[in-house]
C-alpha cells in the first residue's frame, strides 16, 4: 500500500486487525465512551500541540496566498506601490513572449525529465533489488548523486563540464567536433538540465527498491510454474504490485520538475541563456518579482503556476484510480 | 531483471559454481562500470580541484599530471577578505537551526494530527497534503513583503521560521508514518496508568520515533545546506552568505579566470553533505523507503 498523500488523506475509522492501528481514532469506538473531561483535555491538547503550525499555516502560507491573489489584480510595484487593475495581468501574460518561452522550456523539461528519471530509476532499482553481497554499498552510491544533485556547487560542476571549452567540448573536439559545449547552444541545453535531473534518479530509487521489496514471492514462482517469460513477470506482476508507488513517484517529481529553480538560475541566468532556452518558469518569477519589482504581475505568473500544478495534480489523481492497483486493498 | 526468490534459489534453477561465480564477477564489474559513469562528474570535480589552471582545460584525463594544493589554499581565503570558514559558519547555523525547528514542530503536528481527536482535525491535515504539492512560489512575494516590513531581511529568520512552524509537510508526514508503525495500545495502556497526552507524547512516543528523528534531521541539515533561493531573496551582505551564495558570488567574480580555485570551493562545499550521508547512509534509506511506502 502506498503512503501517497491519498491514504494519509482518507483516515480509515474502526478498520480492525492491522498491524500498525489505523492512524486516526474514528467517532465510535474508546472515544465516544469516555467521559468529556477526557474528550475535552484531548482536545485541548490537540490544539496546544497544532499551534506553531496554526499559526504558521495562517501568517505565512494563507494569508500570502490570498495576499499573492489580490496582488495579481494589481500592478503593484516594490518602489512605486500600485493599483488595482483586474485582469490586466493575465491579459498581458498571454502575449508576453517571455511567457512563452517560460511555458516552452518548463513543460519541455517536465514532459522528458520526469519520464526519463523514472525509468531509469526503476531500471537500477531492479538491478539492486538481488540478494547479492555488497548491494547496500551500490544502494548508497547510486543513491549519494541525488542529494547534491539541485546545489548550486553542482550546477557549477555542470556548466563547467559542459560550456565552452569544457571537458565535453574538448572531448569531443579530439573526434573533429566543432559545436562547442553543450550548454552554449540553444538546442541541447535543456538537455543537459535534463542530465541533471536524471543524475538524481536515486532518491525515486530507493522508493522503487522499497516497493519492489515488498513484491509477494509467491507470484514470480507462480508464473515460472507456468513458464512465464521475464517481461512478461515485469509486465503482469512488478508494474501492477509496484503501481502505487510509480503513481507516488510520478507526482511528487512532475511536482517538482515544475518548480526547478537554482540549477536553472546558476546555468541559464536571469535571461535563461542561450537565447532563452533555458528559461524556466520559477526563473522568471525570481526575475520579475525580485530584479524587476514588478509583484503584482509576478504574482500573477505564480498564480498560473499553482493552477497548471492543480490541474496536472487532479488529473493524476483521477488517472491513478483507473490505472493504480492497490493490492489487499478492496473498493479502491 | 532477474528476480531472485530467495538467497541461493534463483529462478534459472541449478548450476555449476564456477560459472556462478563468473556470472557474479562479471555482474560486480558491470555494476562498478555503470557507477563509474553515474559519479564521474565527481571525480573530475576532485581532479580538476588538484591541477593547475592551465591543465585543467587542455589535461582532460582524470589523473592530474602534478598535483597542486594552491586551489585548496586560495579556497580557504574566502572572498573579498572573509575566510572560507565564516561561510561555512553561516551555513552551519541555518542548516542547525532549521534541523532544531523542523524534527521539533513536525513531530508535535504530527502527533496531534495522527493520535488526537479534535474538531477541524480533517481539515487542517487536508491543508497539510494540499501543502505539499503547493508550488511555494506563490508564496514568495506576500512572504518577502512581510518580512521586509518587519525589518527582517538579511537576517536568517525568514529561512528558519518556517520550519520552527511546521510548514515543511513533508517531515510531518513523514513523523506521521512512524507514528502509524507504533502500535495504539501503548497510548492505551499509559493512559490508564494516568498518563497525560503530553506525557504520552514526550515520554513514551518520542523516544520510539527516534529513527523518524535522525531521517528528519538529515534530509532537513542537507536541503538547508543546498538552499540556495532563500538566502538569494533575502540575504545581500556577503558577511552573511551562507555556501550556496558564496559560490555563485564567487563564479560571478573570479570562476571564468580561476576554474580551479572554483572546484576547490564547490568540492569543499559540498564535503559535509557527503559525510553526513556517508555516516547516516543507513538510517537515510530505510527512513525514505518508510516515508514513501508503509513501512
Amino acid at each position: 500500500m502506498s503512503a501517497s498523500p491519498s491514504t494519509a488523506a482518507e483516515p480509515k475509522t474502526g478498520s480492525a486487525g492491522e498491524a500498525g492501528a489505523p492512524p486516526v481514532r474514528g467517532p465510535r469506538g474508546a472515544a465516544k465512551r469516555r467521559s468529556s473531561a477526557v474528550r475535552g483535555g484531548e482536545r485541548l491538547a490537540g490544539y496546544t500541540f497544532m499551534i506553531p503550525w496554526l499559526v504558521g499555516t495562517a501568517v505565512l502560507t494563507i494569508g500570502p496566498m490570498a495576499w499573492s491573489l489580490y496582488l495579481s489584480f494589481t500592478d503593484y510595484h516594490l518602489i512605486r506601490g500600485g493599483d488595482w487593475i483586474g485582469m490586466a495581468n493575465y491579459t498581458a501574460i498571454f502575449q508576453d513572449p517571455m511567457f512563452l518561452r517560460a511555458v516552452k522550456v518548463t513543460l519541455l523539461y517536465v514532459v522528458i525529465a520526469v519520464p526519463v528519471k523514472l525509468v531509469a530509476s526503476l531500471f537500477v532499482a531492479m538491478l539492486l533489488a538481488q540478494q547479492r553481497r555488497g548491494m547496500g554499498f551500490y544502494r548508497a552510491a547510486f543513491y549519494m548523486p541525488s542529494l547534491i544533485a539541485m546545489s548550486v556547487g553542482v550546477a557549477l560542476i555542470w556548466k563547467a563540464l559542459f560550456s565552452q571549452d569544457g571537458t565535453q567540448d574538448r572531448l569531443m573536439s579530439a573526434f573533429g567536433w566543432d559545436g562547442g559545449g553543450f550548454l552554449g547552444n540553444p538546442s541541447v541545453s535543456i538537455l543537459m538540465l535534463v542530465l541533471l535531473a536524471v543524475w538524481s534518479f536515486g532518491a525515486p530509487m530507493v522508493i522503487f527498491l522499497a516497493g519492489l521489496m515488498q513484491v509477494p514471492q509467491e507470484l514470480y514462482e507462480a508464473a515460472d510454474v507456468d513458464g512465464a517469460s521475464k517481461w512478461r513477470k515485469f509486465l503482469h506482476i512488478t508494474l501492477p504490485m509496484l503501481s502505487p508507488v510509480i503513481f507516488f513517484n510520478v507526482l511528487m517529481e512532475t511536482v517538482g520538475a515544475f518548480q526547478l529553480f537554482g540549477p536553472a538560475y546558476i546555468i541559464g541566468g536571469e535571461s535563461g541563456a542561450p537565447a532563452w532556452s533555458t528559461l524556466f518558469y520559477t526563473v522568471r518569477i525570481y526575475t520579475l518579482a525580485f530584479t524587476d519589482f514588478r509583484m503584482g504581475y509576478a504574482s500573477a505568473y505564480a498564480w498560473l503556476l499553482v493552477l497548471a500544478v492543480g490541474i496536472v495534480t487532479v488529473i493524476m489523481f483521477r488517472a491513478a484510480k483507473r490505472l493504480v492497483f492497490y493490492a489487499g486493498e478492496d473498493g479502491r | 531483471m532477474t528476480v531472485k526468490t530467495a538467497p541461493g534459489h534463483t529462478i534459472a534453477g541449478p548450476r555449476r559454481p564456477l560459472s556462478a561465480k563468473v556470472k557474479s564477477a562479471a555482474w560486480h564489474a558491470s555494476m562498478i562500470a555503470v557507477l563509474a559513469i553515474v559519479l564521474y562528474p565527481l571525480l573530475w570535480v576532485i581532479a580538476s580541484s588538484l591541477k593547475d589552471n592551465v591543465d585543467i582545460i587542455t589535461d582532460t584525463t582524470l589523473w592530474p599530471e602534478q598535483v597542486t594544493w594552491e586551489h585548496f589554499a586560495n579556497a580557504f581565503d574566502g572572498l573579498a577578505g572573509i575566510p572560507l570558514w565564516r561561510f561555512f559558519w553561516n551555513s552551519f547555523l541555518i542548516s542547525a537551526l532549521s534541523v532544531v525547528g523542523t524534527v521539533a514542530s513536525s513531530a508535535i503536528t504530527a502527533y496531534a494530527l495522527a493520535r488526537l481527536q479534535f474538531p477541524g482535525r480533517t481539515v487542517m491535515l487536508g491543508i497539510v497534503i494540499a501543502t505539499l504539492l503547493l508550488p511555494g512560489q506563490v508564496m514568495l512575494i506576500p512572504q518577502y513583503l512581510i518580512f521586509s516590513e518587519l525589518d527582517l531581511t538579511n537576517t536568517y529568520i525568514p529561512l528558519v521560521i518556517g520550519k520552527f512552524l511546521a510548514l515543511d509537510a513533508f517531515f510531518v508526514f513523514l513523523f506521521m508514518q512512524f507514528l502509524r508503525g507504533i502500535p495504539r495500545e501503548l497510548d492505551q495502556a499509559a493512559t490508564i496508568d494516568g498518563a497525560g497526552h503530553y506525557r504520552i507524547f514526550f515520554s513514551i512516543l518520542l523516544p520510539l520515533l527516534r529513527p523518524a528523528v535522525v531521517t528528519t534531521s538529515i534530509f532537513t541539515f542537507i536541503w538547508s545546506w543546498n538552499d540556495f533561493m532563500g538566502p538569494l531573496i533575502y540575504i545581500y551582505e556577503m558577511e552573511k552568505f551562507p555556501l550556496p551564495r558564496l559560490l555563485q558570488a564567487y563564479s560571478n567574480s573570479e570562476g571564468v579566470s580561476n576554474w580551479g580555485g572554483m572546484m576547490a570551493m564547490t568540492l569543499l562545499s559540498l564535503v559535509p553533505v557527503v559525510l553526513f550521508f556517508l555516516v547516516f547512509q543507513k538510517f537515510l534509506i530505510k527512513g525514505i523507503a518508510t516515508s514513501g511506502v508503509k513501512g
